[in-house]
């Protein structure tokens, strides 16, 4: 393989890692927006998606559609039940009890399919066909224009939902104000639920598409949660172009520096652009500064 | 209402002897029993935990990449012993400097985030740190971990059996929880406790927050290295699983069950957790799984943790005593 194939594919590996991570990053903009929530059991949601499908389909032998709408629909009561026991019971709402609590879920989650599923790494099926396509003397596989397909799709579904459905309307006005939100009607509480619910589908969306590429196990959503929030943060917190961008940067940067400085410290990359842009503008790379009430 | 502060202060002093007494006592009843090995690491672990406490519990900023700091002194130390003719004492004070110096240049940038951000800054530092612990493999001996790390020894005593173990551990752990029951009297401990519940009103009333976090950052990160550094000449052997994520939220556990800025609560906390395993063998396997439920269900339910509710506890029953004491005249 000649240098300009070789980066044509890193460049598309980056590109469908940087997908995934946008789709996480959602996640963490949708329950964050609404709520103020830093979820940490984010990334569980997108290994739940991966490992339920994989249960599915060993053990009730469902045709992969069926396992896929059957596992995303699990993972979102998951994300719902989450939401029911341990986040509304709560009294004082410290961010530091939020904080603990969702890492909590977190190792909860995470234990709990080590118990149930094992250590050991599975391989779902890809979607269609394993033959490798030719692009530029760079192989892709089919499950790569899959996870750009779908990644596209729920882009634009969750575009359309917070633009133009009552419902996406209302779950933005919460964030905006939940009190205001409140006095015009909406039930806060009910948009809360709903922002568990959907970030837990898109979750358990990404750890599907991505898992019969990288494989998958019980522990694989501590990294991918962290790269999801590493994109979000790009992004300034929002569902939008930003964290899509932010993913994509940071699929990119990553592959790139695994391709050509060191494989090994392909994960410790990601962490540093995570911290270096904590430090340097938390507020993210497209939006303009605000001022903070206290 | 001096001399009441007074009797507070006689009264502390007078519960931290006692406690001493008893760990310095324990040995003389267990001669040669496994459970004194147990002990040396819920000293070490008690020690990690109340560093963690005087971040967290007395600052209210949380740290989800402490256990960076303790494999920071454990390889540094262990490092220097088995590559260079360094004296295990030098190098427990050397790896101690190292960390407490990251934490200082890290804590600046770092410390600025609040709540969940800070949280997850910390998360990445940790899992940077023990990338390196892994892939440095020229010096760490990578996943396979370092050995031959050199017992301490004090002249004629050298410390490689548990009970000279346990009261090398025991009489530091000791020293840095009376150092912390101070500090949290102090104009300091009074200062990061404002700064706890209100960072803003600590500025006003002329806290300097900034420097101040900065402050305990290190101090906690300086102690957690010393573990780090003890727990590298006790074992003589280290690997990058001890220093993982994973630690980080047992020590997390360890305090949140023992209760937020209670020194005590974090050697109650260090205790549980650290016994748990070693005595139930089911544990083991469940142990993430019963981590993560503690944690929801103590900060739902037993904000103040275990310390905490043995409080409420004895007051509810002194006051009993009081009452039927009082009927009865």
């Amino acid at each position: 393989m000649d240098n300009s194939s070789q980066l044509v594919q890193y460049v598309l590996s980056g590109l469908s890692n940087g997908a995934i991570y946008a789709l996480i990053g959602f996640g963490f903009a949708i329950i964050h927006n609404a709520t103020g929530i830093l979820n940490f059991a984010q990334g569980e949601f997108v290994m739940l998606g991966g490992m339920f499908t994989i249960f599915i389909l060993s053990f009730l032998n469902l045709p992969l559609a069926a396992a896929i709408v059957l596992a995303i629909i699990l993972s979102t009561l998951v994300g719902i039940l989450f939401e029911r026991l341990a986040i509304r019971p709560l009294k004082n709402i410290k961010p530091l009890s939020l904080v603990i609590i969702t890492i909590g879920a977190s190792i909860f989650i995470r234990g709990a399919a080590m118990l149930i599923w094992g250590k050991d790494t599975h391989a779902l099926p890809a979607f269609s066909s394993n033959n490798p396509l030719y692009v530029y003397g760079a192989t892709i596989m089919p499950q790569h224009l899959w996870i750009f397909g779908i990644t596209l799709l729920i882009i634009i579904v969750n575009k359309l939902f917070f633009s133009y459905s009552i419902l996406g309307k209302a779950m933005r006005a919460c964030a905006y104000n939940a009190h205001a939100a409140s006095l015009v009607g909406i039930d806060v509480k009910i948009m809360v639920l709903l922002s568990f619910a959907v970030s837990a589908a898109i979750g358990s969306m990404a750890g599907i598409i991505i898992a019969p590429l990288t494989m998958t196990s019980y522990d694989v959503g501590i990294m991918l949660g962290i790269k999801g929030f590493c994109a979000v943060i790009i992004g300034g917190m929002s569902s939008g172009l930003g964290t899509v961008l932010g993913g994509l940067l940071l699929g990119l940067l990553e592959s790139l520096g695994a391709g050509y400085i060191s494989a090994s410290y392909k994960d410790a990359i990601a962490f540093i652009i995570l911290l270096l842009i904590l430090f340097i503008r938390p507020e993210g790379l497209f939006k303009q500064k605000e001022t903070q009430r206290v | 209402m001096l001399c009441k502060i007074m009797m507070k202060e006689k009264r502390q002093i007078l519960i931290f002897a006692l406690f001493a007494l008893i760990i310095l006592l324990v040995p003389l009843f267990l001669k040669g029993n496994y459970f004194l090995n147990v002990l040396v690491f819920i000293g070490i672990n008690t020690l990690l935990a109340v560093a963690l406490n005087l971040l967290l519990g007395y600052a209210g900023q949380i740290s989800l990449g402490h256990a960076a700091f303790f494999g920071l002194g454990a390889y540094v130390s262990g490092i220097l012993t088995t590559r260079f003719p360094v004296d295990p004492w030098l190098s427990l004070l050397i790896a101690a400097a190292c960390a407490a110096t990251l934490a200082f240049v890290i804590g600046f940038p770092i410390l600025k985030l609040k709540g969940h951000y800070l949280a997850m800054a910390t998360l990445g530092f940790g899992i940077i740190m023990y990338i390196f612990f892994n892939e440095t493999v020229d010096w760490t001996g990578g996943p396979s971990g370092l050995s031959g790390i050199p017992n301490l020894r004090l002249g004629p005593v050298i410390f490689d059996n548990d009970l000279n173990n346990y009261y090398l551990v025991w009489i530091i752990t000791l020293g840095v929880m009376l150092l912390s029951i101070n500090l949290s009297q102090s104009r300091i401990g009074r200062a990061l406790r404002a700064i706890n519940d209100s960072e803003v009103a600590a500025r006003v009333m002329g806290v300097n927050a900034r420097i101040l976090k900065v402050q305990i950052f290190t101090v906690s990160a300086f102690v957690s290295a010393i573990a780090g550094s003890l727990y590298a000449h006790t074992m003589t052997f280290i690997s990058p699983t001890s220093f993982g994520f994973n630690f980080s939220v047992e020590l997390l556990t360890m305090i949140i069950i023992g209760g937020l800025g209670s020194i005590y609560g974090s050697f109650l906390g260090a205790a549980i957790l650290t016994m748990l395993p070693e005595f139930l063998r089911v544990f083991r396997d469940f142990d993430i799984v019963i981590y993560g439920l503690m944690l929801i269900l103590i900060t739902m339910f037993m904000p103040s943790g275990l310390i905490g509710g043995l409080e409420a506890l004895f007051k509810i029953i002194a006051g009993k005593i009081k009452w039927s004491a009082a009927r009865n005249v």
